[in-house]
């Protein structure tokens, strides 16, 4: 695929030292991926949601199949129909940020923030000089400065105030986040957010994956964020009536709905050899990524689309349906999309499916929206490098049309060898990540 | 008021289906008329506006809500039973 395969280690090493923020193809060393591609691996993790504001704790809830939805709690709730949520409790951004970074930082930019931050740490990475020009970071959101736009509409319409703070559109801008992580670690490569709804975290990782495996960057950040319970981002979703009063419960029979989240989940993509050659701790391999458009309708969901995207990732990554032995599911919880999900699932993979294990951890943390399959991200890593599977939890009756191994209440320790994570956005719009265990 | 409230929700509905109101029988279901689950979201809300009442409805589990949307009928039965209680 690549036709820089004749450029060597040490002239990539001089070129970047100049400066220049050259394509850099890795081949020499440890091999490089199929048809030359470079492989790329995750290094570094970091989150925020409602099950623990970083991923150790978070990975405990999965193994425990705690439950983070909780009675909402902010202004005006009273005046919902819908009180639960997947909330972040106990937010103190004073804790992690000074006066003049809180006037400018939304929440979904503060909990990427805080999420990356924990990323990179991990990672052990040091982006100034040569490093920061080959690097760079794609996020997702959907909403964006969500409680920014509705604490300022609020002063405006309801308060009848003619006056905002300077920094509301800085604020509010769905790429914020991405630009302040750029700041915050000086990446100077390519920067920017990508918003599809549901997918927006996928899509965006896909991207980062598809920029280091080519060589574009040699370390990117990705993920994705999303702060959009607040008066205005529910009262939003209650007029679809798709939401639940009381649970999320996917795959189950007697689902009633979503539930939404909040929060962040940020990953260090960097490139193989690059990794192995600095002794970095890998903790998995990102190996196959698509994406699909249903072209069809804008809330109703597709099978064909979702399989399309499943199979697609699969062909990707050079994997076969029986390598897959786990699937982190979009599961929202709603008629609509369980069993579409799992109608594609079963038809991509044939027998295999009876043989997989599929689970949506939105019935722990809620949907993050454009920020959940970052969050989600981290069941897959947990599978592959602890060998246990996170479960699906308020599961209660089985269905006949969500017929598979949806690993109902309680985690469960299996080796895996590769995974999936699909999500699949209002829109119709697909994004299916590829991992395999390094 | 009875032949108002199903005047005006045949309107509703009607319109939503692209029909005339005549062709809105009691015994027509969403189906029938042609009215697919986001289509029935938003009559539903179009009623909601109207009468200025709540309906119970979850898109998710239709046949459990207490609103039966089994046909116009029963639309209209459920609707007037939310008036008037909303009155009383």
């Amino acid at each position: 695929m690549s036709k820089k395969k004749g450029l060597s280690v040490g002239k990539q090493a001089d070129r970047i030292d100049q400066g220049l923020a050259a394509p850099s193809v890795s081949q020499g060393g440890d091999k490089a991926g199929r048809d030359g591609l470079r492989r790329v691996v995750i290094t570094g993790a970091g989150t925020i949601n409602a099950l623990g504001h970083d991923v150790a704790s978070t990975l405990e809830a999965f193994r425990e199949g705690r439950c983070g939805i909780t009675q909402l709690d902010f202004r005006d709730v009273e005046r919902l129909s819908i009180q639960i949520g997947g909330q972040i409790h106990n937010w103190t951004p004073e804790t992690y940020f000074n006066r003049q970074q809180i006037l400018l930082y939304d929440k979904f930019t503060q909990f990427t923030l805080l999420a990356a931050k924990q990323a990179v740490a991990q990672a052990g990475l040091n982006f100034e000089g040569a490093l920061g020009l080959r690097s760079g970071v794609i996020l997702g959101t959907a909403g964006g400065g969500l409680n920014t736009w509705d604490e300022n509409y609020r002063a405006v319409y309801e308060e009848g105030k003619n006056r905002v703070h300077p920094f509301v559109v800085p604020k509010l801008m769905n790429n914020a986040a991405a630009s302040h992580v750029s700041m915050e670690f000086g990446l100077r490569g390519p920067a920017f957010t990508v918003a599809t709804a549901c997918a927006s975290s996928n899509h965006a990782m896909g991207l980062a994956f598809q920029m280091v495996r080519s060589g574009a960057a040699d370390v990117m950040l990705s993920g994705g964020s999303e702060a959009m319970l607040c008066f205005g981002g529910v009262k939003a979703w209650e007029g679809l009536r798709v939401m639940s009063k009381d649970a999320c419960r996917p795959f189950s029979a007697n689902r009633n709905g979503m539930v939404q989240g909040e929060g962040a989940g940020v990953f260090v993509f960097e490139e193989y050899s690059r990794a192995k050659a600095r002794g970095a701790d890998i903790l998995a391999e990102v190996v196959g990524f698509a994406m699909s458009s249903d072209a069809q309708d804008i809330v109703m969901p597709s099978a064909q689309g979702a399989e399309r995207a499943i199979t697609g990732a699969m062909t990707d990554g050079g994997l076969n349906r029986d390598q897959i032995g786990y699937i982190n599911a979009h599961g929202t919880g709603t008629a609509a999309n369980d069993k579409t999900e799992c109608a594609a699932v079963a038809h991509a993979f044939g027998h295999h499916a009876d043989k997989l294990m599929m689970s949506s951890t939105k019935s722990m943390h809620g949907h993050l929206i454009g920020g959940t399959g970052a969050v989600e991200l981290l069941a897959c890593i947990m599978a592959l490098r602890d060998g246990v599977i996170a479960p699906t939890i308020g599961y209660q009756e089985a269905d006949p049309e969500c017929a598979l191994d949806v690993v109902p209440n309680e985690a469960r320790e299996v080796e895996v060898e590769a995974v999936l994570s699909n999500a699949f956005a209002f829109g119709g719009l697909n994004a299916v990540i590829a991992l395999r265990r390094v | 008021m009875t032949e108002d409230i199903k005047t005006r929700i045949r309107a509703i509905i009607a319109e939503q289906a692209m029909l005339d109101p005549e062709q809105v029988t009691d015994d027509a279901t969403p189906e029938d008329l042609g009215i697919d689950s986001l289509g029935l979201v938003e009559s539903i809300f179009a009623i909601e506006e109207e009468f200025d009442i709540t309906i119970p409805f979850n898109a998710n589990e239709p046949e459990k809500s207490d609103f039966d949307i089994t046909n116009m009928g029963t639309i209209i039965a459920a609707v007037e039973r939310l008036v008037a209680e909303k009155d009383g």
